[in-house]
């Protein structure tokens, strides 16, 4: 067989022997070189590059620590908030393990943000990385999914009223709504029936279509090698000698031993969350949510989690028409969506917003800016600004934050549907031919 | 329409938020390394608040950690036929309790999770006799609470006096209100303030058991976590020297 | 030119780092996996249910059985009559393990009789063949229908092990020990506690 005439395995000590009975049945040497040790990346990598190592950290924290919530827990509506409490003072160990599956939700989606908007700063969704950016806006809706799922399962006032709240959007939409919302919950309101099956999804469903995200994800991106800081593509200029990029370095030992930096960090950000502030002011575990679920009382302040916030402000941004609040529903859903043609909509010349032109870069401020305050004022009641005087045209009587969230919820869209106008015709800056460095 | 209406009635909360009203909490002095003051709390609570409320997430066993003995906690601290490794049930049936208040008085696990310790300290110093309630009693943090004023014989009695003043810049009645002491309890003002912060101060305990075994191992693991940072980046600034 | 340029590499440096920065994450890697399996422990739940369990037998009749659940298993306490305990000496032949050498019970209770006091037999009432539940059969000889020479003991239905009243098994059962006797400590004489050892034992 001409498999076992392969180069038997060295450098690995005592282990050769071993590891050359498994490379000869195994691709392990092959895999080890392509994804590791002779994996060529760009040597410029950033703040912004640990992102990406980080997330997929999160997923493997918030699956191990799931697993073993799911151990104690009881998906059932009459014992489930009972359960939570069980795993927090009875079972040993079990307070820990719970702070660090509630953290780990939110730490995934500060790490995923992050990772989002390095995508956005250095165009890595350009050519040919189109595919890794729609595999990526995949992973976001399925980890928002996973998310919105997750947060029914303690059966606190927050978990039923917001699972209620957001199931009731999907009943506007036109024609198939109601019957949408009543296959969708199992029953006529948020009940047993609801948690149950989002305990299915959030547990094993969510998780599966993750992780096979995730390595399509990854797969895409060893493709076509990764982008980086400058936006030049570093397999264009490949040093005779070595046959490798001139300013590429390999993945092991160089960005291994980088990454293991940045989750020394991320895990002092994380353990200082868990063991002193995991309620982080109410925006981790809210307050109302230590009060189990009670169908007939509505909490005078229902917000989503702070992931969600900006999107929920677009929500409320847009008033009722036809008297439905569906176009409200459409306008939250098209700004998600609205990510997957980002690869079509740029028409720069050059990726990175190093080179950009200042048309690029004031409307990718805006676009930063709506997007902040926006999350602020979905975690706020409409009323935080007060109201404008009554006497004011157009505006007049209504709420301050109603209009600074239209406002907000237009620029985002125009940084977007503007895009294919304004790179094109954008004073863009020269692209080095070598990495700065 | 219907389904517009039942979206609306969802959402209508959020439109209809006041801010985060009622009156100025002051702060509880909290102090969860104070075993006596849990130990006298816990006395208290289940004295007085055990008879219509439940914590049922509580074990009376668990109360080794105010450092009592499981002799101590079955002697002073149980009175039913429970046994300590049980958890900490109401001595009221619910169906009772409702129709004499008109709700279920909720379980108090939580209470500080929920509603603040501040709240709390807040509310159990804040109650005044009202003639127009059910009860005879109000409050100043809950208005219309359907609890009576249990600890009223430590506290004495209070009622509440509203003062309305004209403003003379803009000629608006500026209503303000405050407590004041009509007939003096068992416990002095001082003595009354501290009985109720030892109650609050347990109902914190009570509400997360493990925050002080939580911040102890905090402490532990930030630090092996900085130590291990330094590490790593000594690791990564050698390997990286190769890198031109 | 590429740009790794291995000039002047230090590689005790770098052993050492990499050993240190290893074993971090070791004791890391371990200090993380110490909550997740003490969460596999008995819960404070499971602790309370499985807490020793106090029976009073003032009321309980020489030559009486009664049973109480301790940790979900059945725990016989038999008063026995001094007629049951004569006859205990005598077949020690028949039996696999006459001085319970090979058998589960405390060392307070490591006599003949098995038992702290002799009247009042303890054991746990599961066979230790496959765990079915013997029966009691307290006649003696003819009286039984276990056949005349029957001194009186516990048969198991599910596949014929025998015990005599010291839960002592007979030679020729599929059990292979005698069954188990449980801790248990005399509060006062009419009321014992299964579950707990006596002080200073």
């Amino acid at each position: 067989m001409a498999v076992m005439n392969k180069p038997p395995v060295t450098g690995a000590g005592r282990f050769n022997g071993v590891l050359t009975w498994v490379d000869q049945r195994f691709p392990l040497v092959r895999m080890w070189q392509e994804q590791l040790s002779e994996y060529y990346a760009p040597k410029n990598f950033n703040f912004w590059y640990y992102f990406g190592s980080l997330a997929l950290l999160a997923l493997v924290i918030q699956i191990a620590s799931g697993i073993f919530l799911t151990m104690n827990y009881k998906p059932d509506a009459a014992t489930a908030f009972a359960s939570v409490e069980y795993i927090m003072r009875d079972v040993p160990g079990g307070w820990l393990i719970r702070y660090i599956h509630s953290t780990g939700a939110s730490m995934f989606f500060i790490c995923v943000y992050l990772h989002m908007a390095r995508g956005l700063m250095y165009g890595s969704y350009r050519k040919p990385r189109e595919l890794i950016w729609i595999f990526g806006v995949m992973i976001y809706l399925a980890l928002m999914a996973e998310a919105f799922f997750g947060y029914l399962l303690p059966w606190g006032q927050m978990s039923y009223w917001g699972a209620q709240v957001i199931i009731n959007l999907f009943g506007t939409i036109p024609f198939i709504g109601e019957a949408l919302a009543v296959w969708i919950r199992g029953d006529y309101n948020v009940s047993d029936a609801t948690l149950n099956r989002f305990f299915a999804l959030h547990v094993i469903a969510l998780p599966l279509v993750l992780l096979g995200l995730v390595a399509a994800h990854l797969t895409a991106l060893h493709e076509v090698g990764s982008n980086n800081p400058d936006g030049v593509e570093i397999f264009d200029n490949i040093d005779p000698v070595s046959g490798h990029p001139v300013d590429g370095i390999p993945m092991h030992p160089y960005y291994t031993v980088k990454d293991i930096v940045g989750v020394a960090v991320f895990l002092l950000v994380f353990s200082a969350i868990i063991f002193f502030g995991p309620e982080m002011g109410g925006y981790f575990l809210e307050a109302n949510n230590f009060i189990p679920a009670d169908p007939l009382k509505t909490p005078a302040h229902i917000a989503p989690v702070w992931y969600f916030t900006p999107f929920y402000a677009m929500l409320r941004a847009v008033p009722p028409m036809f008297n439905s609040q569906f176009p409200g529903v459409a306008v939250m859903g098209a700004a998600t969506l609205i990510l997957f043609i980002l690869p079509w909509l740029d028409r720069g010349k050059v990726k990175s917003i190093r080179y950009r032109g200042p048309r690029y870069k004031a409307w990718f401020a805006v676009f930063v800016f709506s997007f902040l305050v926006l999350g602020y004022l979905g975690v706020e009641p409409t009323t935080v600004w007060g109201e404008f005087g009554k006497g004011l045209p157009v505006v007049g009587g209504d709420y301050v934050a109603l209009w600074v969230a239209r406002v907000l919820t237009l620029a985002y869209f125009l940084f977007f549907l503007l895009m294919p106008w304004y790179t094109a015709n954008d004073k863009e800056k020269p692209e080095p031919k070598r990495l700065t460095w | 329409m219907k389904k517009i209406f039942a979206l609306l009635v969802a959402l209508a909360p959020l439109f209809c938020t006041a801010s985060e009203a009622g009156p100025a909490l002051e702060a509880a002095p909290i102090n969860l390394a104070d075993k006596i003051s849990l130990q006298r709390g816990a006395a208290a609570f289940v004295n007085h608040c055990l008879n219509c409320h439940s914590a049922s997430a509580m074990r009376f066993a668990r109360l080794e950690d105010l450092g009592l003995t499981e002799q101590q906690i079955r002697e002073y601290l149980v009175f039913t036929e429970a046994r300590v490794g049980d958890t900490m049930a109401v001595a009221m049936d619910p169906k009772v309790a409702k129709a004499a208040f008109g709700v279920v008085p909720p379980d108090l696990s939580l209470a500080a999770r929920s509603r603040s310790p501040d709240w709390l300290y807040t509310y159990l110093r804040g109650f005044y006799r009202d003639a127009d309630s059910k009860s005879g009693w109000n409050n100043t943090v809950f208005p219309n609470v359907a609890m009576p004023h249990v600890l009223w014989e430590y506290q004495g009695t209070q009622a509440l006096q509203v003062d309305e003043k004209m403003d003379p810049h803009t000629g608006d009645m500026k209503v303000s209100s405050k407590l004041v002491l009509e007939r003096p309890g068992k416990l002095s003002r001082l003595e009354y303030d501290q009985y109720v912060a030892d109650i609050v101060n347990f109902l914190t305990y009570m509400s997360e058991p493990a925050q002080t075994s939580r911040r102890h191992w905090g402490i532990l693991v930030l630090f092996f976590l900085a130590g291990f940072f330094v590490l790593a980046l000594l690791l990564k600034q050698e390997y990286w020297k190769d890198v031109r | 030119m590429t740009a790794i340029v291995r000039d002047n590499v230090d590689e005790k440096r770098r052993r050492l780092l990499l050993i240190a920065t290893s074993a971090a994450a070791g004791v890391a890697g371990a200090g993380v996996a110490v909550p997740f399996l003490a969460s596999w422990l008995p819960s404070a739940r499971a602790l309370a249910a499985g807490a020793p369990v106090e029976a009073n037998i003032s009321k309980v009749e020489l030559g009486q059985q009664i049973t109480i659940e301790w940790r979900g298993k059945p725990v016989w306490i038999l008063m026995r009559t001094p007629e049951m305990l004569a006859i205990l000496p005598n077949h020690d032949a028949a039996l696999v393990d006459p001085l319970s050498k090979d058998s589960q019970q405390p060392t307070y209770v490591k006599n003949p009789g098995r038992s702290i006091k002799p009247e009042v037999f303890i054991a746990v009432g599961i066979c230790t063949h496959l765990g079915c539940s013997p029966t009691l059969k307290k006649e003696i000889g003819a009286a039984s229908d276990m056949g005349a020479d029957w001194p009186g003991g516990y048969f198991c239905p599910c596949h014929n092990s025998r015990f005599d009243l010291a839960a002592r098994v007979f030679k020729g059962s599929p059990a292979p020990t005698n069954l188990v006797i449980p801790p248990h400590r005399y509060v006062t004489d009419a009321v014992v506690v299964v579950g707990e050892d006596p002080k200073g034992a």
